[in-house]
């Protein structure tokens, strides 16, 4: 009895998969962005050249020198930073009090201006709207339910309809191929305007997460977004003949995305080398853009880069799909 | 001048890898007939009417529906034809009118929703999702998605299997008045009594090739008798030994005992109880001579093995 269950769960691929494969890739991905680095170096943001000199000589901070105020405090509100250290007299430490990390980046950096003496400085604890850790989670929750039910709403459907043989019967009539896609893009676009709303009608009404930027122009990008993953859902369904494969594959793009595309932390945290190829995730992108309209209040030119990436990953996937798609 | 054909195919080829589905078949379907396929399961009937569908493409041979091809006419053709797959699993909660709207939408032409649905007797469960029919419904429902373009060629693949007999006499009603408005049908099945009761004529299909074709009285002449006997002994019988007796037309081994087929049942029979008396008779039985006997005849098994 045994050997069956065992010999049924190593002939499930998936199964497989989310046993072993999985808890790897995560405990790769955290450990990347997550290094343990004994000490762990904090991160500390200056305004002053001098004060990042006599920071710089402590082992336990990693010290990034900002020239404007207002870059400095993006730092800080997108996490990339633990703390500000603004130049006294009085010094004044920018912090957020409900981040670990930004009370030790504080302690540390106290320590180091002040080996002796008694500390004469300003604690400013940042948990204005805007800055906290809930305006960053918000936007990026938001992506990632955007991304979740495009790859599920369409790949797994599509996949479902096709082992039913609903699709082989749909084809054998006259129907538009191109329409039959197009209505399900056109479903999770048009779903988004219920679905965005709700969300951040309760960012609003439980965290007073609001949006800094223009609503037409957060609605705007978060169509683009869902496009954009309507056509990868349908260019993961377009030759899986089971849900299995669907789900598998599914995950196979979502889970890089979770991990890497600044959902629940910032992408900063990844290694340099990494970089350029998160910035490519649609998922990384769409957040990116979000966050730039709730939290910074960027206007059009402010997310052209990410708009014009969901833009050109969107119309490429659905024309991919359309290309492949298996109608039986 | 013999009807055009609606439907025609020349030596035509379904290869999945090593394996010929469809291996060599000819078939013409005239205008205004019901055609049935008949076989067992895995003959290549299913994959024959794909290929006619447009659903499937054959390894080699010609295809012509209406007289034209699936390469060339595509579009056009999905317009001109019906098709009830073996299985179609409508989405599950849409309503049964709803559902057919929608597939009144593929096409330019058609008849009204309201008269489909009384056709084939759903017009009391327009309103009501389709994964709560019953089989018989559900079947109808495919077939009335099927005839809702008003299609020249309707193509009915196993459109009874595992439905009830009331269920099953009401589609035939369906498809004899589809008939009678002089379009066309295919229909595969390996119910004999539905081939007898609808079909003008059948190929039987055997191994992707079509063994045997005629109007189902001529298969059964073909036999040579109209009735079979069937009988088994406690001592071992040879078919040989009754092929000779009068009124008996052929003799073969059937799984237990001997078939024969009879001409004249009234002169046969006192002789075949006459010969085999001593071997202690435990079954005999006859009927009347049916196409499952012709497929037996021809290929040795039966059709639902």
């Amino acid at each position: 009895m045994t050997l069956t269950r065992l010999r049924l769960f190593f002939r499930e691929p998936g199964a497989v998969f989310w046993t072993f494969g999985f808890p790897l890739l995560l405990t790769v991905a955290l450990g990347a962005a997550f290094r343990n680095r004994p000490p762990e170096p904090v991160a500390v943001g200056v305004e002053s050249a001098q004060l990042f000199e006599t920071l710089q000589r402590d082992e336990g901070l990693r010290v990034q020198l900002f020239l404007e105020d207002a870059d400095a405090r993006r730092a800080l509100r997108t996490a990339k930073v633990g703390l500000v250290v603004l130049p006294g007299p009085p010094i004044t430490y920018l912090f957020d009090p409900t981040r670990p990390e930004s009370r030790l980046a504080r302690a540390l950096a106290d320590a180091a201006l002040h080996p002796r003496g008694p500390p004469a400085t300003v604690d400013l604890p940042v948990t204005a709207p805007g800055s906290r850790y809930v305006d960053f989670l918000i936007p990026g929750l938001i992506g990632m339910n955007i991304m979740s039910s495009g790859m599920w709403g369409i790949g797994y459907v599509v996949v479902e309809m096709r082992t039913r043989k609903l699709l082989k019967r749909l084809v054998a009539t006259p129907m538009s191929r191109a329409q039959f896609l197009t209505s399900f893009v056109m479903m999770r676009a048009l779903f988004l305007f219920l679905e965005l709303p709700v969300l951040l009608g309760f960012g609003w009404l439980t965290f007073r997460v609001g949006v800094a930027g223009s609503l037409p122009l957060l609605l705007g990008v978060a169509v683009l977004g869902a496009l954009a993953f309507s056509g990868l859902g349908l260019l993961v369904a377009s030759r899986a003949q089971n849900t299995q494969t669907v789900t598998g594959l599914i995950n196979l793009v979502m889970l890089p995305m979770f991990v890497g595309s600044g959902v629940f932390f910032s992408t900063a945290r990844f290694p340099e080398a990494a970089q350029p190829f998160l910035r490519l995730l649609p998922l990384t992108a769409l957040n990116d853009a979000m966050r730039a309209i709730m939290i910074d209040g960027a206007g059009p030119s402010g997310v052209l880069g990410p708009v014009a990436l969901l833009a050109g990953i969107a119309a490429i996937s659905f024309a991919l799909a359309l290309r492949f798609f298996r109608w039986r | 001048m013999a009807p055009a054909a609606a439907l025609r195919c020349e030596k035509l080829v379904k290869q999945y890898g090593p394996l010929a589905a469809v291996d060599g078949l000819d078939l013409e379907v005239r205008t205004g007939e019901c055609f049935g396929l008949l076989g067992p399961n895995g003959a290549g009937k299913t994959t024959t009417v794909e290929i006619f569908e447009g659903l499937n493409d054959p390894s080699s041979g010609l295809v012509e529906v209406l007289g034209l091809r699936w390469s060339s006419d595509a579009h056009a053709l999905r317009q001109r034809l019906g098709i009830s797959l073996q299985e179609t699993h409508l989405p599950d909660r849409l309503t049964v009118e709803e559902t057919l709207r929608l597939f009144r939408s593929f096409y330019v032409q058609g008849r009204p929703v309201e008269e489909v649905l009384a056709l084939v007797e759903l017009l009391d469960k327009r309103a009501t999702w389709t994964e709560k029919l019953s089989g018989g419904q559900k079947q109808r429902l495919a077939v009335a998605c099927a005839l809702v373009s008003d299609p020249e060629v309707l193509f009915l693949d196993e459109p009874t299997t595992g439905l009830d007999p009331q269920s099953r006499r009401q589609l035939w009603d369906v498809v004899l008045g589809f008939k009678a408005r002089g379009r066309t049908v295919l229909l595969t099945t390996h119910y004999m009594d539905e081939a007898e009761r609808l079909c003008d004529r059948v190929a039987v299909v055997d191994k992707g090739k079509v063994i045997a074709l005629g109007t189902p009285q001529e298969l059964i002449e073909g036999l040579g008798g109209h009735e079979i006997v069937e009988l088994a002994t406690q001592q071992p019988l040879e078919a040989a030994e009754l092929a000779d007796l009068p009124g008996v037309r052929g003799a073969r081994r059937s799984a237990d005992g001997v078939a024969l087929t009879v001409d004249q049942l009234h002169v046969a029979l006192p002789a075949v109880l006459a010969r085999v008396g001593q071997r202690g008779l435990t079954r005999l039985s006859t009927h009347r001579a049916t196409l499952e006997d012709v497929f037996v005849q021809l290929t040795g098994r039966k059709l639902r093995e």
